[in-house]
């Protein structure tokens, strides 16, 4: 499959030169920065420019938002708080102009499983606890099986926000779906109308619940994560909002992931970050979606696990043998 | 209910006779105290049971994120569907006019209202974040079928607790002279509750429109507690909860429910109360027959909701079909089937079953099938979702109520009983101006 993608790259040389400046615009168009480096960096700042006259402090160094180490004395560090309602509204609102999209090629697949630890280390959870999963699949008793990754589908219709009572989770501009565990109740009718399984609830305190308390509430990242709420692939929303792929895209060994944009018709391959043209690749490797029979209309596309680079080999069951 | 009343029973001397039958059992007993006091104690264990809940969180709960719903949830519908009853036995056989209902219509609307009630604590059981109730109205979106049946289910309540309150004025009225021996308090309180009424004729008649508007109104409401109810599974999209007849499917199944409760509680007062006069042999006869009609109405609901997709087999539909017929559930199954259905119709068909005792062990029978027939709806579709269950502790596949859970459940039951107990042993169970009049009216044609 991935040959495919090269040939196209072959073919028109030019393409591909431009598919990689689009894709340099779309990550510098979204390239805002999170509330948090704003905020932080005006704080350091004024206090720099305040103490630049006055030597003999004791002098840190920090990272600008901007990139530029800069050094400030220590006493003038202080803590900044971030906005919540700043927090909350950019992350309802979501990041205009973009239809975001991922695309996962079965056929690269070998349950490295790289994607689920990094996306568990960002969001805090358990071993056990999946915003993405790799399952192993097989139609019928003579095909043949093979890993599948499967995050959230961020559906265009998605029927875990039309049975939410209190617009906890909720569709964004951007295609996604997002949870608010500050106004979750814990219903979990979402759970219940989710035909892909992609939603978890909290039944104990979470993970890092000690360590994350008294954090602003970040609805992009959903940390911290809440006792007796639901929690779910986002996306990886913080990231993007930053200008960079979302943390299973960029952790994955095997190029299995492309993620980006439906309006520029891009998306780029985490791995090997190529770019390339969505609908191109979708019509060349035969994509699909996941029951699309049940109008859900996904916003996860996957190419289908032919001529698969690894052969399947199922190993131990990572979580059975832990607990 | 005739559209005018002749105030004349007032002056009837069977009035005394049938208010002292009806008014002996009313006050505080030894027999009540321990009674009280047993389920005082029961509740305050399984409210202990809730503490340890809302501290640790669901997680002493056996479920998990893939069956989510469990013994909460169909103990919800449970509920909702019994309290159906009181619109069944008041409202639609009330205004049809059969005059057998009126002895019953009361202790109907008292499970109505006592199982309304508990249905939204039982729902506040189930949450992850009970403390966040109110943003169920400060932030409903109506789209939601939870807000439809927030809003339905507290209509209901209101609208039983009326249909149980107005026609119990006129017994207050009559009652608050004739109750030397309950306590100072209870006394007190019919002064107050029965609002100054004093038997004119006038208010009779708005007191009879009032009642007959709310039992016209109670019927859409009825119907629609517990059609939403089916609606939390029948909109998603899930096997075994997708169907299209889920509404009918609840209605029916929850008269059956409710029909057996009231059989259980008539027998129970009919017994300890020595009311045989009032409930009598003919009403358990009567009662018995309209459970055998609501029966089999349920158990042709049965036969479409598990034939149908069982002749075809769709492929997650025959998984969750197997699941019940042959596999994991099918004793459970087939014991709510039979057991629940399908020998009380046979045996409710001969008269000898529907005698006071027969009938009374029949309906335990049938209102406990009833409860593991919500069980077997809401659970195992959950066991098979669309895409396979992997890499997740074992536990976790396999849904096993808990002690904690178990107790909670047990708790509401016993909230339930508390106020069914508190209102059958406080207040007149029988309409006593309903059979006043009644009678006054029977005399009447006997002397013309």
């Amino acid at each position: 499959m991935s040959h495919n993608s090269k040939k196209t790259g072959e073919d028109e040389p030019g393409r591909e030169q431009e598919n990689t400046n689009s894709r340099r615009d779309f990550f510098k168009n979204f390239g805002l920065f999170g509330a948090v480096a704003a905020v932080g960096s005006a704080a350091i700042y004024s206090g720099y420019n305040y103490e630049e006259s006055k030597p003999g402090h004791d002098m840190v160094k920090v990272l600008t938002s901007d990139n530029r180490i800069v050094e400030v004395p220590r006493d003038q560090i202080k803590d900044v708080k971030v906005d919540h309602d700043k927090l909350q509204k950019q992350g309802r609102e979501g990041l205009k102009g973009h239809r975001f999209v991922m695309v996962i090629d079965l056929a690269k697949c070998r349950n490295a499983r790289k994607c689920i630890s990094a996306c568990q280390g960002a969001h805090h959870l358990r071993p056990y606890e999946y915003h993405i999963n790799t399952l192993v699949m097989q139609e019928s008793e003579h095909t043949a099986p093979y890993f599948m990754p499967k995050p959230c589908q961020h559906c265009d219709n998605p029927p875990c926000v039309a049975v939410c009572p209190v617009d906890a989770t909720f569709k964004r501009q951007d295609g996604i779906v997002l949870i608010d565990n500050e106004r979750c109740i814990g219903c979990r009718f979402c759970i219940a109308a989710c035909p892909y399984s992609a939603r978890l609830f909290h039944w104990e305190e979470p993970l890092m619940a000690e360590s994350d308390k008294g954090k602003p509430y970040n609805i992009e990242l959903n940390i911290p994560q809440r006792k007796g709420t639901i929690t779910k692939c986002l996306f990886s929303s913080d990231r993007l909002r930053e200008g960079k792929l979302p943390y299973c895209v960029s952790a994955c060994p095997n190029g299995v992931y492309y993620f980006g944009d439906e309006n520029q018709d891009a998306v780029t391959n985490g791995t090997t970050k190529e770019t390339f043209r969505l609908s191109e690749l979708l019509r060349v490797n035969a994509g699909y979606q996941l029951m699309p029979e049940l109008g859900t209309k996904p916003r996860v596309y996957y190419l289908p696990p032919k001529n698969r680079l690894f052969d399947f080999k199922e190993e131990k069951d990572p979580v059975q043998e832990t607990t | 209910m005739a559209s005018e009343v002749n105030t004349d029973f007032l002056q009837n001397k069977k009035l005394d006779s049938i208010a002292a039958d009806i008014l002996k059992p009313v006050g505080i007993t030894q027999g009540f105290i321990v009674w009280m006091g047993f389920l005082g104690i029961g509740l305050l264990a399984c409210i202990y049971a809730y503490y340890i809940q809302f501290d640790n969180g669901l997680i002493v709960t056996g479920l998990r994120d893939y069956i989510s719903w469990g013994m909460y949830i169909a103990n919800f519908v449970f509920f909702v569907a019994t309290s159906l009853v009181g619109m069944l036995i008041s409202s639609v056989l009330g205004l049809i006019g059969f005059k057998w209902v009126k002895p019953i219509a009361r202790i109907a609307e008292i499970i109505a209202v006592a199982f309304a009630a508990i249905a939204g604590l039982v729902i506040v059981s189930d949450m992850g974040r009970p403390e966040r109730l109110p943003y169920v109205i400060m932030y409903g979106r109506i789209q939601s079928p939870i807000i439809w049946d927030v809003t339905v289910v507290t209509t209901y309540l209101v609208l039983s607790t009326l249909l149980y309150f107005l026609p119990l004025i006129p017994d207050l009225a009559i009652s608050k002279g004739r109750i030397d021996h309950a306590p100072k308090l209870l006394q007190q309180t019919y002064e107050v509750l029965s609002v100054k009424w004093s038997h004119t004729s006038q208010q009779y008649k708005i007191l009879l429109k009032a009642v007959r508007i709310l039992l016209i109104l109670i019927i859409p409401t009825a119907f629609a507690i517990h059609t939403v109810t089916s609606w939390l599974f029948a909109v998603t999209l899930r096997p075994g909860w997708d169907s299209s007849i889920f509404g009918p499917y609840f209605l029916t199944g929850a008269f059956v429910a409710g029909s057996a409760a009231v059989v259980i509680l008539m027998y129970i007062i009919r017994v300890n109360y020595k009311l045989d006069k009032y409930l009598t042999s003919y009403h358990f006869d009567m009662m018995g027959k309209l459970l055998v009609l609501v029966s089999i109405v349920y158990l042709y609901f049965n036969i479409n909701e598990y034939l149908v997709p069982g002749f075809k087999m769709k492929t997650a539909e025959a998984i969750h079909l197997k699941d019940l017929f042959v596999g994991e559930y099918a004793f459970m199954f087939w014991c709510v089937q039979l057991m629940g259905l399908v020998i009380p119709i046979i045996l409710m068909l001969f008269k000898f079953f529907r005698k006071p005792l027969s009938l009374f062990v029949i309906s335990i029978v049938v209102l406990v099938a009833a409860w593991f027939k919500r069980f077997i709806i809401v659970v195992p579709t959950q066991d098979h979702p669309f895409l396979p269950i992997q890499h997740v502790p074992k536990a976790w596949t396999l849904y096993q109520p808990t002690l904690v859970e178990s107790a909670i459940t047990l708790g509401t039951i016993l909230l339930a009983v508390i106020i069914i107990t508190v209102l059958v042993k406080f207040f007149p169970v029988i309409p006593i101006w309903e059979i006043a009049e009644e009678q006054n009216e029977a005399d009447h044609k006997i002397n013309e």
